[in-house]
């Protein structure tokens, strides 16, 4: 089989004929504006011919494009007066999540979501996204507050996966994410998760559940990463798209499988091509998202969480 | 080597087979233990070995059509002729010295007892048993994680099990989790982890990350006994590290501790 092209490599040519654009630019001529419509033009032809045969690991590359909006992003795009909180009480606080309270459409709103950090120094000091236990320690204490207040809970999801380092199992990384689990379970308040890029297995189920989960087009949620299915089933790193095509992790495979609710429609190419077109999308889907479970009773809330996730799995019964 | 001698995997001496077996299949000259299956497990934990099984007949299905080098749906057939079990759990109730009780236990054979849709709908169906019967549940958790072939149905399973312990706290239901060798990633990281009390068997690996994954992320050596039972004793992870001979009798004293039933 021949190997596919990385999104990346596919890009590079839209990216030159967007230098093109911003050279004709310069020049305000008829002439000059005729050829950029004419560029424009082609990259939307190009993107359509793109977008439709992405195969799945090109779009994992799309949610991990060093481009694409993190959470601070969204935070800055979609709140007003957002204010940070830090710690988790106990021992630390972990760069890889960032909590706090931030005006959203006019209501109070804790939002919760896994930083990834845009330069080489910015990556190393949020771990690249990796939280260790007392990043699920902190999100859980902002979401008790919330639940204190009556605030409804935003997550915004993207961590390659909960951070496999020795302080992590020695302050208890797979304690903390069971805790969480338990505990969003029990939130009186609407709990609303948005898969903004890689939802990386235990590390992102911490803080990615709740009474409606949305994936962004290009995202992808997983039990565990191509490259760590790769390694532990065809113990060959060149079986990494064939495990992203089996685990069905994208967005249309999740809804199809009845386990998130809606697909938030990114700009053709991914998020990180129109930053505001995309959170134009994201606040469109949030906002109804959240209208309809504020409605709803927090009792009836409750049980209708439960039940999302009692009913899903696949088996027979003889 | 006949059929009635056997190595001990840790102190490596010739052991007669009988020898084991009386005592619990753990080594009676280093007191390694041996990994056991399931029904072994239910057999040592109940009143006279005693127990009815309930939720047999659930079966695996590969809703991805998932394939590696073999098919999902293969590896599965082998795994139950392997083991004559239709997934990688039971689920039991009986009595533990007179006190009725739900006991799940989970088969490390069948596939790494790694957790699918048919093991999460068990031992969320054993809460949900302990729930309606109102009596204690154990869970004895022995597993590699969430199962890869069933993808984000297994992830899910994380949430839906530890969802049912959340209703056993509402309830005042009393739920051990006992963890024996070995139980990482999606099962430590729900309802392994959350017991009333968690406690585990001497020198079980524990963690949420594999050891490998860690050496190969850090780039450097673990440290001696690093994500054994002793380690996540110290460590504040666990109630307690309990040999497999008092194990039952300490399950006994903790469930008339919790039902406030002095002898």
């Amino acid at each position: 089989m021949a190997k596919k092209k990385d999104f990346y490599q596919l890009e590079k040519n839209i990216i030159r004929l967007k230098e093109k654009i911003e050279i004709f630019a310069a020049d305000e001529t008829d002439d000059a504006k005729k050829k950029i419509n004419q560029i424009k033009e082609k990259i939307a032809l190009e993107w359509e011919r793109i977008v439709p045969i992405l195969t799945p690991l090109q779009t994992v590359q799309i949610a991990r494009h060093p481009q694409r909006p993190y959470t601070l992003d969204y935070l800055e795009a979609l709140t007003e007066d957002f204010m940070e909180i830090h710690g988790d009480r106990r021992s630390a606080d972990d760069p890889a999540i960032v909590a706090g309270l931030g005006f959203y459409r006019g209501r109070s709103v804790a939002f919760i979501g896994h930083q990834k950090g845009r330069t080489t120094r910015q990556r190393i000091a949020r771990n690249f996204g990796q939280p260790n236990p007392e990043g699920y320690r902190k999100a859980l204490r902002v979401m008790k507050m919330a639940e204190k207040f009556g605030i409804p809970i935003v997550t915004l999801i993207d961590t390659p996966g909960a951070y496999p380092g020795i302080w992590a199992e020695e302050h208890g990384q797979a304690e903390a994410i069971a805790y969480n689990l338990r505990e969003i379970s029990k939130l009186k308040v609407p709990v609303v998760n948005i898969v903004i890029g890689e939802g990386g297995s235990g590390g992102a189920l911490a803080v990615g559940v709740g009474d409606a989960i949305l994936m962004l087009e290009n995202s992808f949620y997983s039990v565990i990463s191509p490259e760590g299915c790769a390694a532990i089933l065809w113990k060959d790193q060149k079986a990494v798209p064939q495990a992203a095509e089996n685990l069905k992790f994208l967005a249309q495979d999740l809804l199809e499988l009845g386990i998130i609710d809606k697909i938030i429609p990114e700009p053709p190419g991914g998020a990180h091509i129109d930053y505001n077109l995309t959170f134009k999308n994201v606040d469109k889907y949030l906002n109804v998202t959240l209208k309809r479970l504020e409605k709803m009773d927090a009792e009836e809330r409750r049980e209708q969480r439960y039940q999302k996730f009692r009913k899903i799995g696949v088996f027979t019964e003889k | 080597m006949t059929n009635m001698w056997t190595r001990c995997n840790r102190c490596r001496r010739i052991l007669y087979k009988q020898d084991i077996l009386d005592n619990l299949y753990v080594c009676p000259e280093c007191s390694f233990h041996f990994r056991i299956s399931a029904k072994k497990r239910l057999f040592m934990l109940f009143d006279d070995g005693k127990y009815e099984l309930f939720d047999e007949a659930i079966f695996p299905e590969d809703p991805l059509n998932f394939k590696d080098s073999k098919t999902y749906s293969n590896r599965l057939k082998e795994n139950q002729n392997k083991t004559s079990l239709p997934d990688a759990v039971l689920n039991a109730i009986g009595t533990m010295d007179g006190i009725s009780i739900v006991v799940s236990a989970m088969e490390f054979s069948f596939m790494g007892g790694s957790m699918g849709s048919v093991v999460g709908e068990k031992i969320t169906r054993a809460f949900e048993k302990a729930l309606s019967e109102k009596v204690p549940v154990i869970v004895v958790s022995s597993s590699g994680g969430a199962r890869m072939q069933e993808g984000v149905l297994s992830l899910m399973q994380l949430m839906k099990t530890s969802a049912a312990v959340a209703r056993l706290d509402e309830e005042g239901i009393p739920y051990i989790s006992v963890i024996v060798d070995p139980t990482t990633g999606g099962v430590t990281a729900s309802y392994a982890m959350l017991g009333d009390i968690n406690i585990a068997e001497p020198d079980a690996l524990i963690g949420f990350a594999g050891p490998r994954v860690i050496e190969q992320t850090i780039k450097e050596k673990l440290p001696k006994g690093f994500q054994r039972s002793e380690f996540l004793l110290s460590h504040g992870m666990l109630d307690d590290v309990v040999d497999r001979g008092y194990l039952r009798s300490y399950l006994i004293r903790a469930l008339r501790l919790f039902l406030n039933r002095h002898q």
